[in-house]
């Protein structure tokens, strides 16, 4: 079983630095995909034999909603605004690479330090939660287009369910359903902005959007 | 205790019923208005009654906030300071009403009457609070709906500009504060007032309260707001702050010195000494202002100054052992309180009616106003002769009673509690002489002569409303000042409260202070009395023959015009002469040239030194070390967020390392 969980961590770090390394947005929302689903799968294997109803149908809700209804989003709202790929981030893609690397270094190192009330049922899956949560990070303060935002978003909320599955293996059902339609609407309301930033802007940078600020 | 819920109710449906109606033309006015004027009656019963020795009452509900309780305690120190509060906000609700009439049509009024309702409602719970919690959050909204009050008319950059000054300094006090309650919180590990106890550190505690509070109240250096929020206020928002809301800073101070145990005899010397710092300070610069609100303002801090110069006496007594000294000190302190509420409260309404007739506060636009304001006059020649502390008005019983503990002091005290009393005495005689010359100017200026100008000689006397209020308030002042002795003996309850003397030793001193109050009142009363009789003499001896007007000796010029009488500054010149070390006023003067000067002029104006000397300074230096964080605000959010995450970061990192 650990084996399983196992993989699936490393193929959850994998998908991390891949998200870091690619320019092409559809690309990074297939990787954010893929991500909800191995969470799903994650937290199915997590359920430790003790089937019950609500604990197999919300990760395949929460996949559904990750790996499926997200990314369909995402991709609409991307063809809606019409941009392709992120021309020139903030940090470079080799760079958001090494920060990853140094990311998952001090994710590994954390995940010994940190006590845990209940033992996880494997030591990489912290690192791989803080990981995954720093890769959000990354994306978000090195990318200019609004899609990557929140995709970045994204990550950093799988990084979270990770770690919860790690802490709390069985929340309450409400508390899961809230969270999931939280990020839901979150990334629904997020897709209206842009579209509506890009029609009223033709651009979806978010650093050209300084001159909202009140900066004097 | 159901009165005063019952009174902050009315303040709260006042608030929130002047929103409510908003659009509809004089709604906003007679719901607000109204809220604060039936508040203020429905409170003020039960707070005269407790001030009068009704034993204490408090409720106390649990509350969610840590720390904090809804813990409402009305005790004589409250009391006291309750009542006039009720008083003056009453009395400008009705001067208001129809002072902000005018601006119906182009201002929503509705914000006025929303902030004025909040600002009492505070300015009570503020004085009622027994949790610090609870006081801080109270004496914030009272800090914030003032703010809203002054900055009434930001239309004007000046108004802007006064309004930033006022919220950063009574910011600056509402820090100090917190590091106080904070202190004291944790050495008791309760916010509860009357669980805090005499603690190790109660001289840092005392300087943290003397600043915090001695913001609000305008203790000099500490005043520098005062003078620019105050004219920039609606005049019966002026009068409320003046006149109560800078004495919740006394009232803070006081709670606070009855918490910390029996005071030290430095903390006497320290509040001697900014008393007489800001007394002198205050009245200088007063006598040196050109405009009338603004010189009121000033007076504001003079008084405050007369007040701190009191309690500082007080405590000196109260530490040496002396209960004379102590409760005559107290008791002139906080009747001062209420005496100026009562006559800054009336200065300032007048001083409306003054620039709503006139739509000018400049002492040099203004003159001849008794003629054609004769009602307004009246007052503000009573509030006038009340503030240089004349007999028989009522600021002179409470200055006499500071007098008196200060000459107690200085003959039977030894010679270090001496010095004090002695720089007290001769510091409250110089205070009290240039409040004289100050006040003889800004009556004489404004409402004697020929009108300077146009506007001047055009002036409206104001309406019913608004005179009504200043009658009040005169009627007031007048009673305190007949009735002083009377007054004097009622102080019992709230000198206890805050000496924690005996009942006898308090009683026995306000008899014998009261009685003096009333020999002297005596003497002063005859003194009118021989005025009105000469007055009266003059009248019958005139009756029966010609009086006749002509101008008056003009040296051989023939056309002397109305610009021809003395200025505010000229009149001032003597003593601003002779204080010009202090002051620095500037002046450039081009004199008459030749035989047919074509054109002269004078100038001459005064700088707040501390404004210029410290704070200006000080906030330059500040705001230049502030810019080296210019660069991280770059205004993309990217960065921001990065921000954000290295925080989280590296605060993980400290607590897990």
């Amino acid at each position: 079983m650990s084996e399983t969980i196992n993989w699936i961590l490393v193929l959850l770090v994998l998908t991390g630095f891949m998200l870091l390394g690619s320019s092409r947005l559809a690309a990074c929302i297939r990787l954010i995909a893929i991500q909800g689903m191995l969470l799903g799968i994650l937290a199915l294997r997590m359920q430790d034999g003790q089937w019950s109803a609500a604990g197999a149908l919300l990760p395949l809700i929460s996949a559904v909603v990750k790996g499926v209804l997200l990314p369909w989003l995402l991709m609409r709202a991307m063809r809606e605004a019409d941009t392709v790929r992120e021309i020139e981030p903030f940090i470079s893609y080799n760079l958001s690479i090494i920060a990853g690397a140094a990311g998952l270094a001090l994710s590994l190192w954390l995940g010994r330090q940190l006590e845990l009330p209940n033992r996880p049922p494997s030591p990489l899956l912290v690192p791989a939660a803080f990981f995954t949560s720093l890769v959000g990070m990354i994306v978000i303060v090195s990318r200019r287009k609004a899609i990557a935002q929140v995709l970045g978003y994204l990550a950093l909320e799988n990084g979270v369910y990770a770690f919860g599955a790690a802490v709390a293996p069985r929340l309450p059902v409400l508390v899961e359903l809230g969270i999931l339609l939280d990020v839901l609407v979150g990334v629904f309301v997020m897709g209206i902005a842009i579209f509506h930033i890009s029609r009223e802007f033709n651009h979806i940078d978010i650093d050209k959007l300084e001159a909202l600020t009140d900066r004097l | 205790m159901t009165a005063l819920l019952i009174s902050l109710l009315f303040f709260g449906a006042g608030a929130i019923a002047s929103l409510i109606f908003a659009n509809r033309g004089r709604w906003p006015t007679m719901v607000g208005a109204g809220g604060v004027i039936l508040g203020s009656l429905c409170g003020i019963v039960p707070a005269t009654r407790v001030a009068l020795g009704a034993p204490a009452q408090s409720l106390r509900v649990a509350w969610d906030v840590p720390y904090g309780s809804l813990y409402l305690r009305l005790d004589a120190l409250a009391a006291f300071f309750l009542v006039p509060i009720f008083v003056i906000c009453a009395v400008a609700a009705l001067y208001g009403a129809e002072y902000l009439a005018t601006y119906r049509g182009r201002k929503a009024l509705a914000p006025p009457w929303f902030f004025l309702n909040v600002l009492a409602a505070s300015m009570v719970t503020v004085v009622l609070a027994h949790n610090a919690v609870l006081f801080l959050m109270a004496w914030e909204t009272m800090a914030l709906s003032s703010f809203f009050l002054v900055t009434f008319e930001n239309e004007k950059e000046s108004t802007r500009q006064a309004g930033w000054i006022y919220l950063v300094a009574s910011h600056i006090g509402a820090a100090f504060l917190l590091v106080l309650f904070v202190m004291l919180g944790k050495e008791n590990g309760s916010l509860d007032f009357d669980r805090f106890t005499a603690s190790s550190g109660a001289g840092t505690l005392f300087v943290l309260a003397l600043v915090g509070f001695g913001a609000k109240a305008g203790f000099v250096p500490l005043h520098v707001w005062l003078p620019e929020a105050h004219p920039a206020a609606p005049s019966h928002v002026s009068a409320v702050m003046s006149a109560v809301m800078i004495k919740t800073g006394i009232y803070g101070l006081l709670r606070i010195l009855t918490l910390l145990g029996p005071p030290r005899a430095w903390w006497g010397w320290a509040l001697c000494a900014v008393g007489l710092t800001s007394g002198i300070a205050g009245v200088l610069l007063a006598l040196a202002q050109h405009d009338l609100k603004r010189l009121l303002a000033y007076s504001s801090v003079e008084n405050v100054g007369i007040i701190a110069l009191g309690l500082g006496v007080g405590i000196i007594g109260l530490s040496a052992g002396a209960p004379f000294i102590a409760v005559a000190g107290f008791a002139g302190a906080l009747l001062h309180v209420l005496n100026h509420a009562l006559f800054k409260g009336l200065l300032f309404l007048d001083a409306g009616n003054v620039a709503r007739g006139t739509h000018t506060r400049e002492l040099d636009h203004l003159g001849g106003l008794l003629k054609s304001m004769p009602a307004t006059g009246a007052t503000f020649l009573v509030g006038a002769a009340a503030i240089s502390g004349m007999p028989p008005l009522n600021g002179f019983v409470s200055e006499f009673l500071i007098y008196l503990a200060s000459f107690k002091g200085a003959v039977s005290g030894d010679a270090s509690s001496a010095v004090p009393m002695l720089a007290a005495i001769s510091g409250l005689a110089l205070i009290g002489g240039l409040a004289v010359v100050c006040f003889t100017q800004a009556f004489g200026i404004v409402f004697l002569g020929q009108p300077r100008t146009v506007h001047a000689g055009e002036a409206q006397e104001a309406g019913r409303a608004m005179l009504a209020a200043g009658f009040i308030l005169a009627a007031g002042c007048v009673l305190v000042g007949l009735f002083g002795a009377s007054v004097v003996r009622s102080m019992g309850p709230v000198i206890r409260g805050v000496t924690g003397l005996p009942s006898i030793s308090v009683g026995d001193s306000l008899a014998q202070a009261a009685d003096s109050v009333a020999r002297v009142g005596c003497f002063g009363a005859g003194l009118t009395a021989l005025a009105a009789l000469i007055g009266g003499a003059r009248a019958i001896t005139l009756a029966r023959r010609s009086v006749a007007s002509a101008a008056t000796w003009d040296c051989g010029y023939a056309r002397p015009s109305p610009r021809m009488q003395y200025t505010a500054s000229s009149f001032a010149q003597p003593v601003t002469e002779t204080f010009s070390m202090l002051l620095r006023t500037r002046q450039s003067l081009h004199g008459p040239q030749g035989m047919f000067p074509e054109g002269a002029e004078f100038y001459s104006r005064t700088e707040d030194p501390y404004q210029s000397l410290i704070f200006r300074p000080l906030f330059r230096a500040l705001s230049r070390a502030m810019a080296t964080l210019r660069p991280f605000q770059q205004g993309k959010v990217q960065l921001y967020v990065l921000y954000i995450a290295a925080t989280l970061l590296v605060l993980l990192l400290w607590e897990v390392a």
